[in-house]
């Protein structure tokens, strides 16, 4: 461990530069977000089952609110589990 | 107004082939008696579900697409919840990107009419 302070860089390290988050459905210009096709919700939700929130998707607020209806409709016909581990 | 909906229902697993394909059938009846236009069906036979559903972890899934005054869901839902062998049904109103969608996602395959449910 002590090597390692001992490096010096000779450019100070990048810190990871912030990548412009955009809203995929804008983009790719989808619709609609079909509750029957759980493998194309499982994106937005996390290993425990729970919706991911749109600071990490990046999603706008039109297409978060399909999302989540979405899959609150899946997880009503147990497409999706409402709570589990390692979902993915 | 007709609208376009879509309900999804889940029948109980140990029912007998015969059993699944009446209980389909009444429900089919049912919709076209009050007056529905069925566009769609699809079974998606048995499917595991992610959690137990009444102490049952599997069920056989059947979707049913129809055109139909606002007034029939309610007697749809009232039969659904009398029967014992539905554990579950959704049904969802079609807004004109979900109609869209469905039938972009039918076109490639060959246009049949309603397609009869694999009995």
């Amino acid at each position: 461990m002590a090597q390692q302070n001992e490096i010096r860089y000779l450019a100070p390290p990048t810190v990871e530069v912030k990548k412009k988050k955009y809203c995929r459905f804008k983009k790719s210009g989808i619709k609609y977000i079909d509750y029957k096709d759980a493998d194309f919700l499982k994106k937005f939700v996390n290993e425990q089952g729970k919706i991911l929130p749109r600071r990490l998707t990046g999603t706008s607020s039109k297409y978060q609110k399909k999302v989540a209806q979405a899959v609150k409709r899946a997880r009503h016909l147990a497409l999706l589990p409402y709570v589990c581990d390692l979902l993915k | 107004m007709l609208n376009q909906y879509e309900t999804v229902f889940i029948l109980n697993p140990v029912l007998s082939e015969d059993q699944i394909k009446e209980a389909v059938d009444k429900y089919r009846n049912l919709l076209t008696e009050k007056g529905a236009e069925i566009v769609f069906e699809n079974s998606w036979g048995m499917k595991k579900f992610s959690y137990p559903i009444k102490k049952k972890n599997s069920g056989y899934y059947y979707l049913i697409e129809f055109k139909a005054e606002g007034t029939v869901i309610a007697d749809l839902e009232l039969a659904y919840k009398r029967d014992e062998e539905v554990l579950r049904f959704l049904s969802f109103r079609l807004d004109k990107y979900a109609i869209a969608y469905n039938e972009k996602k039918r076109a490639p395959k060959t246009e049949q009419k309603v397609m009869e449910p694999q009995a």
